[in-house]
């Protein structure tokens, strides 16, 4: 069976990497959207569950380049899978229980910065404790669960089947969740501390319950990436995800599950299309009459051909839309104009 | 200590027996760096009856009510309510005690429909459990469908039931006083303390929401509430505190307090 094809192989990519960050926006909605929590540190629970996925699931050390990693449990695909993935979302909650006791009742902005901090740090471990994360150079041999029994293309396409599937199946059990009074009482802590209060709720044990399922569906989100590109290295979990995921829940609308699925696929294919502008930059060049192809280097001049410049350009990308999102439309896309109007805001 | 020492010697005293007092405030102080803003403030408020608190801006009215709810630690002095100490918990414990508050400044929650105000506000739900909203949905079901009943008949009684289904954003002052109020309704208190009801409430309006609170108290509610209009408080009130400097000056029947030399100089403006 051949390849799929260059542009269809893109899109099955992008659709299984729209489906993971569709998973950490709706975690980060819970958080966000429906409880009013800042969370800048969202990018810590997705390592969470993605190391976690790569500690059970990864082979002896002895059979592994530059391995320094002294706990692995080497479970057997595809029957390990299910167990990795229920300990990335077990360890993703866990780490936002630890970080939700210490901070959840700060103020929303003071919740921000230190959410963002615990992030850093969390980031430091996992590059510092090599014993357990193999420092640095990453945990290269994730397996892909039934890899072996499938080909590449097959293999491509089962997995983003899974990924859809787990996808839905996370919006069908937030939206139940979120429909009954469990999201209203979620809601009415965003609304008013004081009030939730006085009318006998809990209002740190809410948002602490809130912030534990947010981050157990981004562990989750990390144990799908974790196995679909069967690597784990620190590089990939900077606080640009934090961002993305922000950028998509905004675009998407707060306070609305479609919206955080929506937002994710389009910022992820967003971001992604970025890679093409060098081939945009040719293909005009190469279809401008000849008088006028002085103009484009002339206007762009060495940029496109700089090595940093496409992966900047995401940088900036995410950083127009967030301004344009907020400016225009603070919504987004499936938001509700009345609920989200007084959303973040003091008093 | 008795709750209602300073209270004695004024000719406003009602010597009642504390121990039938529902809420008991007790030489309650509370300071804010040098401020001392409650300095012993003790009264008792009777069960079913419509209590007024007054006093001039500045008294510590407010302070004391957040005392009572729990918002503020006291620095001295015990609130006992239905006889059990209750100062320095927190508010959502006094709440789940029997007391139910309002805010000076509503505290609604603006990006939430009045229905759904309301509906957050009723106790004991299964579905507010992450667990039980998930797995038990026929129970939910159940005890959704009777809260929403509740819900429907109070903002009947209010006569904010054209509104059910706007957000709270889009309400008027008054209409928020009246939510609030529902809002306290929906967790069935003991006791409701309101904290100036009408204060900002048209005069349509405030006397629907005063008519309201005789009505709540013929069923048998206790109700405290603050309040600055003389009139709305000598018509509507069993008895009346005031305080003045953080601390009691005359406590009594309304046509009593009203006479007292004190109350006259400190609170209705002194003698013209």
């Amino acid at each position: 069976m051949a390849l799929l094809s260059g542009g269809l192989s893109f899109l099955v990519t992008i659709a299984t990497i729209g489906c993971i960050y569709g998973l950490l926006t709706l975690g980060l909605n819970v958080h966000y959207g429906y409880t009013g929590l800042l969370n800048f540190g969202h990018v810590a629970f997705f390592a969470a569950g993605a190391y976690t996925s790569a500690i059970v699931t990864m082979p002896p050390p002895s059979t592994v380049t530059n391995a320094s990693y002294e706990i692995w449990f080497n479970l057997p695909m595809p029957f390990g899978f299910p167990v990795s993935l229920a300990a990335a979302a077990v360890v993703g909650g866990l780490l936002a229980f630890l970080i939700g006791l210490t901070s959840v009742r700060l103020g929303t902005h003071y919740l921000a910065i230190a959410t963002f901090a615990l992030a850093g740090v969390f980031s430091d471990v996992l590059v510092n404790e090599a014993w357990l994360t193999n420092g640095s150079f990453g945990m290269n041999s994730v397996p892909k669960p039934a890899r072996a029994m499938l080909s590449a293309d097959a293999w491509q396409l089962a997995y983003l089947g899974f990924a859809v599937a787990t996808l839905a199946g996370t919006y069908l059990v937030l939206t139940r969740l979120m429909d009954a009074p469990f999201g209203r009482l979620l809601k009415g802590v965003r609304e008013s501390e004081p009030a939730a209060k006085t009318l006998g709720k809990d209002a740190n044990v809410v948002k602490l319950k809130s912030f534990v399922i947010g981050g157990m569906i981004a562990g989750l989100a990390g144990g799908i990436y974790a196995h679909y590109l069967g690597s784990v290295v620190t590089a990939q979990f900077v606080p640009h995800v934090t961002f993305t995921v922000w950028a998509a829940m905004l675009l998407g609308g707060a306070a609305s599950n479609t919206g955080a699925v929506a937002g994710a696929f389009l910022v992820v294919a967003f971001e992604e299309s970025t890679r093409f502008i060098t081939t945009l930059y040719n293909w005009i060049q190469s279809v401008l009459p000849e008088v006028l192809s002085g103009i484009l280097p002339a206007l762009f001049g060495p940029l496109p051909n700089n090595p940093s410049f496409i992966p900047s350009m995401r940088f900036v990308v995410i950083g127009i839309l967030f301004v344009l999102v907020v400016r225009y439309r603070p919504e987004g896309l499936f938001g509700d104009p009345a609920e989200i109007d007084a959303l973040g805001e003091e008093d | 200590m008795t709750g209602n020492s300073p209270t004695e010697d004024s000719p406003a005293g009602n010597g009642t027996d504390d121990s039938q007092d529902l809420l008991e405030v007790d030489g309650i102080v509370k300071s804010f760096g040098g401020l001392v803003a409650v300095d012993g403030v003790s009264f008792g408020v009777e069960e079913a009856s419509i209590t007024g608190l007054i006093g001039p801006n500045g008294a510590g009215k407010s302070t004391l009510f957040n005392c009572i709810g729990g918002v503020y630690q006291p620095d001295d002095g015990e609130i006992r309510l239905d006889g059990e100490p209750i100062q320095g918990r927190s508010p959502t414990e006094i709440s789940r005690r029997g007391l139910g508050r309002t805010f000076q400044t509503p505290e609604t929650f603006r990006g939430m429909t009045v229905r759904e105000n309301m509906a957050f506000a009723a106790k004991n739900q299964t579905g507010e459990r992450a667990l039980g909203a998930l797995l038990r949905p026929g129970t939910v079901r159940e005890e959704e469908a009777a809260v929403q009943e509740r819900v429907d008949e109070t903002l009947d009684f209010l006569e904010l039931d054209h509104l059910a289904d706007d957000y709270a954003s889009g309400l008027s002052g008054g209409q928020r006083k009246l939510l609030e109020l529902g809002r306290v309704l929906m967790l069935d208190p003991e006791i409701i303390l309101l904290d100036e009801p009408v204060a900002g409430v048209n005069p349509s309006l405030t006397d629907d929401l005063l008519a309201r609170l005789r009505e709540l108290n013929d069923r048998g509610r206790t109700i405290l509430f603050i309040e600055h209009d003389m009139d709305v408080v000598m018509e509507n009130c069993d008895r009346v505190v005031v305080m003045h400097n953080g601390q009691t000056l005359a406590s009594g029947p309304p046509e009593i307090v009203q006479e007292d030399e004190r109350v006259v100089e400190a609170y209705l403006g002194g003698y013209d």
